[in-house]
């Protein structure tokens, strides 16, 4: 019989023992589960290789050798609000962690050592970014324009110059990061390198400074739903169906939208001639729209075209769409929410002249 | 501490929309295979093709050329006719949609994950297909994306 102490002493010893064991054969992201995960996760916009699309371009030499894994792991966890590049809140840290594992795979070189940061002058690095930096990064670090670029459309550069006052680049970046890409500047894109410029260290450090202070300026827009927004414009039509989608066809063309298509909503998915009448789609394009819609973000074939359902439904007939204004928030883009609010305005301006 | 502070209001009034609401996925295919492949991945998945938008050709005749760039509708007759029954609002959202477009030399896919529609239409008797949905769009787009 074992003593009472040395059984505790046993058992003590097996629970850490089965504790070790189950770390040990705990599933863990191992290094190649960061290839898998970046593929899932990251390359539909960054590109297989990392040579960028919809998203930046991650692997630069000079990218990988400024950044530390702590700004990427933050970048990754935060996002960009209103920037396109989403928060992945659903990743845990040791998934994030082996993503950056993989991207931090594309460096040639190890990550070079961060420059100390000195004491900057706010009011200075003020006129020092009004001098150097405006031109790329807007006059409040707001960035550069033609967020989700795709190299299926004609683009000038790879990359944008990113949001300096956005929230997920001040918590992500520290000060010597900052300061390291101005100095260094960043090769195949715009970002020169500040000391061939003529700055100095101290220069650079009064630029840090202003670009830390964003933090306490107003917030970058992004898209705000209300909760209380439906999810679906819908309308009661006095009419039949027929003269609902009639006079849909009607209002459409007076927004100068081309009618694609008005059909039985079930047209293609059940056989010919089964189709039900009392449900019926109109389908709309204002193709200008739509190209300028694509070039600030190629993700918008999601609204697009203007799609209007008819449906009859217990004598009542009623018309409907999805509501953009909901469905902004899914793209993480300010610069698309314009052009949702205009769709919001047009759909609704639509709607009624069909029921009025 | 100021860090901790600036997290902390990123999450209640700037965040960025979460990652799982949109569905996208790039195919390192040329996008001709890549649409076949996707067309393929519908109808294993049992449901059927309902129309192939070609935006693309609808720009290029407005004068605005544009790469390869379609919308692909799909849905199970039975389960379209169902819904549009008991929940006619949803049919705004339906026949489910991917949209599919060409970048340099391979292909994305993206679509709003239908759990989406969760938060939309709160109705007990609608979790478990827009469960299914979102399994079976996330296996057709990976099945395609292969």
């Amino acid at each position: 019989m074992i003593p009472p102490n040395r059984f505790r002493v046993s058992l003590r010893r097996r629970t850490a023992a089965g504790l070790l064991l189950a770390a040990l054969a705990a599933p863990a992201p191992a290094a190649h589960d960061g290839e898998r995960l970046y593929t899932r996760h990251c390359a539909a916009c960054h590109g297989t290789d990392g040579h960028g699309g919809v998203g930046v371009p991650l692997a630069l030499p000079d990218l990988l050798a400024t950044v530390s894994d702590d700004y990427l792991r933050k970048t990754i966890r935060l996002g960009r609000p209103g920037r396109v590049m989403p928060a992945f809140h659903q990743l845990s840290d040791a998934e994030i962690g082996a993503i950056v594992t993989h991207v931090r795979g594309w460096a040639k070189t190890p990550p070079l050592p961060e420059p100390a940061v000195g004491r900057g002058d706010v009011a200075r690095g003020a006129q020092k970014f009004a001098t150097y930096c405006v031109g790329c990064h807007g006059a409040n670090g707001e960035g550069g324009h033609g967020t989700g670029v795709t190299f299926s459309r004609p683009r000038d550069l790879p990359v944008l110059a990113p949001a300096l006052n956005n929230p997920g680049f001040l918590a992500a970046a520290s000060d010597a990061m900052i300061k390291a890409t101005i100095m260094r500047g960043r090769q195949d894109t715009p970002m020169p390198n500040f000391l061939n410029w003529g700055l100095s260290e101290q220069d650079i450090d009064d630029i840090v400074a202003h670009v830390r202070a964003f933090e306490k300026r107003p917030r970058a827009k992004v898209a705000v739903v209300s909760a209380a927004e439906p999810q679906v414009l819908l309308r009661t039509s006095p009419y039949s169906v027929a003269r609902t989608v009639e006079r849909l066809r009607n209002a459409v063309a007076g927004a100068n939208m081309s009618l694609i298509r008005a059909v039985p909503a079930d047209e293609g998915l059940v056989d010919d001639k089964k189709e039900n009448p009392a449900r019926m789609i109109v389908d709309a394009c204002d193709f200008r729209f739509l190209n300028k819609a694509l070039a600030i973000d190629p993700r918008v074939g999601l609204l697009l075209p203007f799609r209007i359902t008819v449906v009859e439904q217990q004598g009542k007939v009623l018309v409907m769409s999805v509501n953009p204004r909901r469905l902004t928030t899914l793209f993480n883009n300010s610069e698309l929410n314009p052009i949702c609010e205009q769709m919001y305005r047009i759909y609704n301006e639509i709607l009624d002249e069909a029921v009025m | 501490m100021q860090r901790l502070v600036l997290a902390l209001l990123l999450c209640v009034t700037a965040a960025a929309a979460s990652a799982d609401e949109l569905v996208m996925l790039r195919s390192a295919r040329p996008f001709a295979e890549a649409m076949e492949r996707l067309g393929q991945a519908v109808t294993d998945h049992g449901y059927r093709i309902q129309r192939v938008q070609r935006v693309d050709a609808g720009l290029t005749s407005g004068g605005f050329p544009s790469a390869e760039y379609r919308i692909v509708y799909f849905g199970k007759p039975d389960e379209f006719n169902a819904l549009a029954a008991s929940h006619p609002r949803l049919l705004a959202y339906l026949p489910l949609r991917i949209t599919i477009f060409a970048e340099g030399n391979s292909t994305v896919l993206v679509t709003n994950n239908p759990a989406l529609l969760g938060t939309f239409f709160k109705d007990d008797a609608l979790r478990t297909t827009f469960q299914h949905w979102e399994t079976d769009v996330r296996s057709i787009m990976e099945q395609a994306a292969r």
